[in-house]
């Protein structure tokens, strides 16, 4: 299976939805600085890993697959939650990957430059998510 | 005197609350959008956990507490990292075989995920770095 780019989903998208994200974003962002704070770093690094906006992305796809089903005059309940099941299983392969994205952080961040060992370690989420991803394609 | 100190302390914070709130909001909102172009949908899902959270923070951390501190926060996020793998599993499974509510479900199932994630603070990362 390729991967493909729909740029007509932007469109599909309510300014609604993107707001909620942004939402989401921010104030996970505040809130996780905030717990840093009070409980200091140890504590407040679980957070970089929390689940910010994976609930209003499962309930957006879940609701879009219904409304299209709908449109062709079926029910797409199931439909929907059969595709919020699958945004959880790459969710899951992004997962493992951001554990690489930590623990390059963790590693290398105290000896080098700051801007590229992120850099760095967002790459390697994005290798091992995908190289995850393409390895359950073939194995499957 | 005192007043005005504490009047520029509360604008100052209030100021940092502000720039995360703006730097998190920018950085969950663009990878969402790859997330929302890309397909297929399990290919999709992998910005469900991009490291948009992560990457916002740590930066903003670097430049106010110094990289030492970050360093730590990303060793713990190892721990929420693999609670985020627990959560995603349970609920990719969960939903094909059930098929709840996806919007109930998954924000009830962040519970799995803190109760995790504590958990495995308190056994390998409370003692810090």
């Amino acid at each position: 299976m390729y991967v493909k780019l729909n740029l007509a989903a932007l469109a599909q998208t309510k300014p609604r939805e993107y707001a909620i994200r942004f939402l989401f974003g921010g104030v996970v962002t505040v809130v996780t600085g905030l717990i840093a704070d009070k409980f200091g770093p140890a504590v407040g690094g679980l957070f970089l890993a929390f689940p910010a906006i994976f609930p209003a992305t499962a309930t957006l796809v879940a609701a879009h697959e219904r409304e299209k089903k709908y449109a062709a005059g079926i029910d797409g309940t199931a439909r929907g939650r059969d595709a919020a099941a699958l945004e959880a299983r790459g969710a899951a392969f992004g997962a493992i990957g951001l554990a690489a994205f930590a623990a390059i952080v963790w590693r290398l961040l105290p000896d080098h430059p700051a801007p590229a060992v992120l850099i760095a370690a967002a790459v390697a989420w994005l290798a091992v998510s995908i190289l995850l991803w393409r390895l359950r394609q073939i194995l499957r | 005197m005192a007043a005005q100190g504490n009047l520029r302390e509360g604008v100052r914070v209030l100021g940092q609350l502000l720039i995360r709130f703006l730097v998190g909001g920018l950085f969950v909102s663009a990878f969402a959008v790859f997330g929302t172009v890309l397909k297929p949908r399990s290919f999709a899902g992998l910005f469900g956990a991009a490291p948009s959270v992560g990457l916002a923070t740590l930066a903003l951390t670097i430049a106010t507490e110094g990289k030492a501190y970050a360093a730590m926060e990303a060793r713990s996020m190892l721990g929420g990292a693999a609670a985020f793998l627990v959560y995603a599993w349970c609920a990719m499974v969960l939903l094909y075989r059930y098929k709840p509510p996806a919007k109930i479900f998954t924000s009830l199932l962040l519970f799995l995920w803190l109760a995790v994630a504590l958990t495995l603070w308190f056994y390998f990362f409370k003692a810090g770095v």
